[in-house]
């Protein structure tokens, strides 16, 4: 059915192009002037495209289309322009890639290729709600609805068959995902925050999206743990208690503003007979450290404080920067593939068709 | 006749080793789905070789040491395939196929596959003694392999040098309860062959018989330490290791005392 579809207008005139400004080239406070929420019928409208589709994220504002007739940059960017924003005073922060250009551009972006944080995965999300609200608004046709449709088959290959995903990249999330390769479930897992700082705060939220229910949080003032326990959903814990609750609990997380290491081999030793095997695991972002270095010679004990955990996530950096190469490999291959299809839906005669596809038309031939 | 077999199941597990350097090297992802087919492909290689072997012989193809070594290759890719998929341990396929490749080709090219001395005749409980004991042997062999994957992960985490490896390998909690049960499993076979010994008929080796519990009581007295929280995981991982080193080392002695001629 996919290759049934043809180009709705005229295709040796059909022009695809990308117009958009992003985190390479301008800074948030020029971004935003450009995020307003607009639809793309009133782009239709205002500037003659055939298809369109904005893309608008905290690091890129994008619109994709396809048009007989060639639209200029900067008619785009004063479409894109919030009220009193004078489009031409950016105009250098506007690029544009056309045709070739442009399918490789969005294959890029869905990857995660040309986001800030090299390989990210929201931004696929990003651009299917993107698609998915043009195409309510009946915005795409043919060309953009196979363009998107081999833009998630892209970056869906991206991410299984290389690294670019792999490892975490900042510190709360390189601790959940020690947490789980520690554990695995974590949701039956104990966790104590001593120390109610807002680090902690972040990383306790993040192990509670992986499931972790019980939360406690001991502080020197028993109010702030009162009051962090209140926004992590956990319970506050007198802080002369928080040893003996290394028995129980499966991670630490402590940042107080102690001078000297509160946990040591000999604080934890006694305590650890007691826990049957289950691994400890701490993550000490004090500094200076909570926790003396010792105890990380300790069995079934991990200790993590701020140096390592900042080294893994510019390791784990690293190693997507390692596997751009092989992503830009299956990128190049299927944009080649796409130019063939393009090529050959150009050669061959047309079909009357709707200029804008219909909803089952759209569910059939997607890839 | 039978060779040609063993060799392509052997090809089938150099092709698993391939790819997984391959992988490492490239640091591209692994996928453990490759190796479970190549896997696949060499045991039922392997099976066929055991089947035609065992028709030549009339009985269980355990007459030399280059036919225990083949059957433990075997049991070995067998315990893999029924547990591999089970506890979610797909990348033990890339840990697998290196010791079954080595275990084949070692075999193939040692000079130890020597007709038995005796005419040996069909002894339902020696073969099952005999099988049930290599059986045994190749879950004892995953354990260690498992060990091998939870060390490397252990030094990982505790050095904090996360190589591309780490994060294809099993949660360490998960993989110390699959170590924890293949070796119970091991244990129970282990003790079922043991057992079964005691009805094959004939005078029973004492050197065997010494050995055999010898290796028991090793992997008896893991369990025993593992129960009573003695050991940790860490040390649990690596007696695996080394208790399979031992037990393979056995296998090796008593299969060359008895095919020695008697003195």
């Amino acid at each position: 059915m996919g290759d049934q579809l043809r180009l709705a207008e005229a295709p040796d005139v059909m022009n695809l192009f990308c117009v958009g400004i992003s985190h390479h080239t301008a800074k948030v406070e020029t971004r935003e002037r450009y995020a307003g929420q607009r639809s793309e019928e009133a782009l239709r409208v205002e500037t003659g495209c055939a298809e369109a589709l904005m893309l608008a994220t905290c690091n890129r504002v994008e619109v994709y289309a396809s048009a007989a007739a060639s639209i200029a940059t900067e008619q785009i960017a004063r479409w894109l322009a919030r009220e009193g924003t004078e489009a031409i005073e950016n105009a250098s922060a506007f690029y544009r890639y056309e045709g070739e250009e442009c399918v490789r551009h969005l294959f890029r972006v869905a990857a995660g290729l040309d986001s800030m944080v090299i390989g990210e995965t929201d931004i696929l999300g990003q651009v299917k709600r993107a698609y998915a609200k043009a195409r309510e608004s009946r915005c795409v046709g043919s060309l953009l609805h196979r363009l998107f449709q081999r833009a998630f088959r892209v970056a869906k290959q991206v991410r299984t068959r290389t690294d670019i995903t792999r490892g975490a990249v900042s510190v709360g999330s390189v601790a959940v995902d020690l947490a789980v390769k520690i554990f695995g479930d974590l949701r039956e897992r104990k966790v104590l925050i001593l120390g109610a700082g807002e680090t902690s705060e972040r990383t306790a939220r993040a192990l509670s999206s992986r499931g972790v229910t019980d939360i406690r949080v001991s502080n020197r003032s028993f109010e702030r743990a009162e009051s962090v326990a209140g926004l992590v959903r956990g319970r506050p814990v007198s802080f002369h208690e928080w040893t003996l609750q290394c028995r129980e609990i499966d991670i630490l997380i402590s940042s107080t503003s102690a001078d000297e290491p509160l946990l040591t081999p000999d604080v934890l030793s006694p305590l650890i007979r007691e826990r049957s095997d289950r691994p400890l695991f701490i993550i000490d972002i004090a500094v200076p450290r909570d926790v003396a270095p010792e105890v990380n010679e300790m069995d079934g004990v991990f200790l993590y404080d701020i140096d390592s955990l900042q080294s893994i996530a510019a390791q784990s950096l690293a190693l997507r920067r390692e596997q751009i190469a092989a992503a830009e490999e299956i990128i190049a291959a299927h944009v080649s593939d796409f130019q063939t299809w393009l090529g050959r839906a150009r050669d061959e005669p047309l079909p009357v068709t709707p200029r804008v596809l219909d909803e089952a038309a759209l569910r059939a031939s997607e890839l | 006749m039978d060779r040609p077999l063993l060799i392509a199941s052997t090809l089938c597990y150099l092709a698993a080793v391939v790819r997984t350097l391959l992988a490492v090297r490239a640091r591209v992802a692994l996928h453990g789905r490759f190796n479970f087919f190549a896997i696949g492909a060499g045991f039922l290689s392997q099976t066929a070789f055991l089947s035609v072997r065992g028709h030549a012989l009339g009985r269980c193809p355990l007459t030399n040491l280059f036919e225990v070594f083949v059957f433990l290759a075997w049991s070995v890719a067998l315990i893999y395939l029924l547990v591999g998929p089970t506890y979610r341990l797909s990348l033990m396929g890339a840990f697998t196929a290196p010791l079954v490749f080595a275990l084949q080709t070692f075999a193939l090219l040692a000079p130890i596959d020597i007709p038995h001395p005796a005419r040996l005749f069909a002894n339902p409980w020696l073969e099952f003694h005999a099988s049930i004991s290599m059986i045994a042997y190749g879950v004892f062999a995953l354990s260690c392999v498992a060990g091998v994957m939870y060390l490397v992960q252990e030094r990982q985490l505790k050095t904090h040098q996360l190589r591309s490896i780490f994060y294809y390998l099993p949660p360490l909690t998960n993989l110390f309860g699959a170590l924890t049960r293949l070796l119970w499993l091991g244990f129970a076979l282990y003790t079922a062959g043991l057992i079964s010994g005691f009805f094959t008929g004939g005078p029973l080796p004492r050197v065997k018989m010494i050995c055999a519990f010898g290796v028991w009581l090793f992997y008896g007295a893991i369990l025993q330490g593992r129960h009573l929280r003695w050991f940790a995981p860490k040390r649990v991982a690596a007696l695996c290791v080394l208790a399979f080193t031992a037990a393979v080392s056995v296998l090796w002695a008593i299969n060359f005392v008895s095919q020695r001629p008697p003195m």
